[in-house]
């Protein structure tokens, strides 16, 4: 049914090809060493013995164990992680705010016009940044590792670990807070020779505090998986009750946990929320 | 394409009714303009000769074929062989000017070939073609947001040129296009559906075009049928009743702002 | 009487606060008490002498050239696995876009949105570890943990984008008889195209940071040989990988934020 063509040969061609055609291949290019590093090999999810493992495994999943003592023992560990992460981003909050304020402009003495220590503390902020950034750059896991192994099993680990990455995470989101706000009042007081803590309490506190308060939840929220992750190295917790039976295979267990961690995850999830709306 | 409308009436949601028990037959290969006040209720039906509407009340006839009584295959067969021309084309503004024409067969091609197409149009000359007849043949390779609104009503013309339907229904296709380009168009969709035998159905705003293209006129004020007759028979006193709310003056093309 | 209104409505919101503020700083005391937490003792450990030598051990990381070839290598294994898991799972996550925006009824809907709830509430860690049951340690059971969590969270990014977005063009398609897949093709993806890659894009800067953590467990990667080498105590190794793990993670925040000035730029 076409009545406007004689031939089928195309007179003009599309300019988009030849880019498109050169996007195909150096896509491929690149895609095949990258199977290669990541040794995607997808029959290997099919092998006999694999099935067999995973298949036992996840048969077990349900019906999930609901045995009293076992599910004491959730019970504990749940309120374990519960207690590291409200105490993490605790002492988070204590690291967060003296290097969010160090670090924020709108706090800046310096900024504001010469004085003799000028060079001093733009020297302070970089290396406050550096540290936020660094306290930030090394995932969770790692501190808690490390942490693990100064501090021997158990949430101490977890606490700081979270302490220490959070504290990074809620400096640089404060700082980026009190630099976005109105910076007037702060600035007004820094001029007039207010020392920088007072400009915050006074300045920046009163417009800010919502917002402050409310991401500093999220985060909390944010803190309860972080201390589930962390105690797969040992930091206590869910974390390291879920890596134990998945050591021993038991699929039961694994699923109780689960359920719990989800429930767990609703719960903060709702908390947070009813917290923040009464922050409003 | 035949059409048979009978007794419909199309009722919205929140209660008020577009059209009132219309009734209307239409035979393969005629041409028709359906002219009436803004809100009247024109495009109310072109949608439900689109099979885009199901009627409240009454039925519609293609080919003998009542669309929301057949099958589901069969609905999308009918479709395919059903063209619209859109006063506002549903154009991906991103697009490129020979993907947006070419979606005029999806319904006709195998999905293999309308996935190749994506990255390499496999019918330019068609495209092309289409295109040209509305001398718009240079943009074939444009991205849509790099064109007017008249020229992107003359794209989605082109589509349904493509797409070759039995049924061309047209709402108001030459609102953004200064008289020149309006005749050509129209010119083109009579042409198209005279050569093939197909049936056009077109809605249109200015009175004198609908008057001297198509033979015969259906009004329609305040979703009722006023009048259906040869252009010849229409008198101006119809026509002022028909547009009595627009203020006085009929709309032409002259008065018609693009 | 408007200023006796302003002091109650100003105690109003004191008191609310306080009561809040008051919950919590209970709570944080219990937890710190529960966990049996002393801050002195923090200190207290730190004069005691294993810990020392253990963190200045940390401070001559190992700079040796094979090592760093294998440290260059175990750089490019995980971004292999981020960038393949991310590809992946875009394309899966553009088929379930479909029904999780409602394009194939109400049932579809609710069970497509439970799925992509269930895949990305699992940690990415547990998924690292069944799959690591499923196929063995190595980079390929990261690839596909992370594929099938990032599948999840996509999945509901893509179809939140997708329900917003109006569907006239994909509707007019349909009337002139395309099948649903060919309509969202030409109709749809042309439209939404640039939020879809968006997503995928900031996806995969965190699937990075991911696929090193998920090395912890034997998925591959920079995680996998850090746990080999603390678990063995060669600490400048350690130290080495950690370096490289922070050198990553700047150079891909810096990389994305370039990407994302220029692509705001280019849209102005």
């Amino acid at each position: 049914m076409q009545p406007y063509s004689t031939t089928n040969k195309p007179l003009i061609s599309d300019p988009a090809a030849p880019n498109r055609l050169t996007l195909i291949v150096v896509s491929l290019v690149v895609l095949w060493p990258l199977l290669e590093l990541a040794e995607f090999q997808p029959w290997l999810l099919f092998k006999p013995e694999n099935i067999e493992v995973l298949g036992n495994f996840l048969v077990q999943f349900i019906p999930p164990n609901t045995e009293t003592d076992f599910l004491l023992i959730v019970l504990v560990a749940t309120i374990e992680t519960l207690a590291m992460a409200t105490a993490g981003i605790a002492l988070a909050i204590l690291i967060a705010v003296p290097l969010g304020l160090i670090i924020s402009n709108s706090l800046s003495i310096s900024r504001i016009g010469p004085g003799s220590n000028y060079l001093l503390s733009k020297f302070a902020r970089y290396i406050a940044r550096f540290l936020m950034l660094v306290l930030r750059g090394i995932p969770e896991i790692v501190w808690a590792l490390l942490l693990v192994r100064v501090f021997g099993l158990g949430p101490t680990a977890g606490v700081l670990a979270i302490a220490i990455t959070y504290g990074g995470m809620l400096s640089k989101v404060y700082s980026e807070i009190l630099e976005s706000g109105n910076t007037l009042p702060a600035r007004a007081l820094l001029v007039s020779g207010s020392g920088r803590l007072a400009a915050f309490l006074y300045g920046q506190l009163p417009s800010t505090a919502q917002e402050l308060a409310s991401y500093t939840v999220y985060r909390w929220e944010c803190a309860i998986r972080a201390s589930v992750v962390a105690g797969f190295v040992g930091a206590g917790g869910l974390g390291q009750l879920m890596d134990q039976s998945m050591k021993m295979l038991n699929g039961g267990e694994v699923s109780t946990i689960l359920v719990v961690f989800f429930l767990l995850v609703l719960l903060a999830d709702n908390v947070s929320l009813l917290i923040r709306k009464q922050l409003e | 394409m035949g059409c048979i409308v009978q007794n419909v009436s199309f009722k919205h949601a929140n209660g008020t009714h577009a059209l009132r028990n219309i009734s209307l037959s239409v035979n393969s290969g005629e041409s028709i303009a359906i002219i009436g006040a803004s809100g009247s209720g024109k495009t109310t039906l072109l949608n439900l000769l689109a099979t885009a509407l199901k009627p409240t009340a009454g039925f519609i006839e293609h080919n003998g074929k009542d669309p929301w009584q057949i099958s589901k295959k069969d609905l999308k067969e009918l479709r395919s062989t059903i063209g619209t021309v859109y006063q506002s084309p549903p154009i991906p503004t991103q697009q490129r000017v020979v993907t947006a024409i070419l979606a005029g067969r999806l319904g006709q091609w195998p999905l293999w070939k309308s996935v190749v197409s994506l990255i390499y149009p496999l019918d330019i000359l068609g495209s092309h073609t289409c295109l040209e007849r509305l001398q718009l043949g240079d943009r074939l390779f444009d991205r849509c947001d790099c064109l007017s609104g008249g020229q992107l009503q003359r794209v989605g013309v082109a589509r349904v040129l493509y797409q070759a339907p039995d049924l061309l229904l047209a709402d108001e296709p030459v609102s953004a296009m200064d008289p020149v380009l309006s005749d050509l168009v129209i010119g083109q969709l009579i042409d198209e559906t005279n050569s093939r035998d197909a049936t056009l159905i077109a809605s249109l705003h200015a009175v004198d075009i609908a008057l001297r293209w198509f033979p015969r006129i259906i009004g329609i004020k305040n979703g009722e049928m006023a009048f259906d007759l040869p252009s010849t028979e229409v008198t101006e006193k119809m026509l002022k009743e028909l547009y009595s709310s627009e203020m006085g003056e009929l709309p032409k093309q002259a008065n018609t702002v693009v | 009487m408007s200023t006796l209104k302003h002091s109650m409505t100003a105690q109003k919101f004191c008191v609310k606060c306080l009561v809040i503020l008051s919950i919590i700083s209970g709570l944080i005391v219990w937890s710190f008490i529960y966990l049996g937490l002393n801050p002195i003792q923090f200190f207290s450990f730190f004069a005691d002498s294993n810990i020392a030598p253990f963190i200045t051990r940390f401070f001559s990381p190992d700079l040796s050239t094979p090592f760093l070839l294998r440290i260059g290598s175990g750089i490019l294994e995980t971004l292999s696995i981020s960038a393949i898991s991310t590809l992946l799972a875009s394309i899966i996550s553009l088929g379930l876009a479909l029904p999780t925006a409602g394009r194939f009824g109400p049932y579809a809907k609710s069970i497509s949105r439970f799925i992509c709830n269930f895949l990305r509430s699992v940690p990415e860690l547990v998924w690292a570890t069944i799959m690591v049951l499923a196929v063995g340690l190595g980079p390929f059971a990261g690839t596909l943990a992370l594929t099938i969590h990032t599948a999840g969270v996509l999945g509901r990014l893509f179809g939140e984008t997708l329900e917003n977005h109006s569907s006239i063009n994909n509707t007019a398609l349909i009337n002139s008889g395309s099948g649903k897949v060919a309509a969202f093709l030409y109709g749809t993806l042309p439209g939404i195209y640039p939020q879809l890659l968006s997503y995928s894009l900031y996806r995969w800067e965190m699937n990075i940071r991911m696929a090193t953590i998920l090395g912890f467990v034997g998925a591959g990667g920079l995680g996998q040989m850090l746990f080999y080498e603390l678990s063995l105590l060669r600490e400048p190794k350690a130290s080495t990988i950690i370096v490289a793990m922070l050198f990553l993670v700047m150079v891909v925040d810096a990389f994305s934020n370039k990407l994302r000035a220029a692509q705001t730029h280019s849209m102005g």
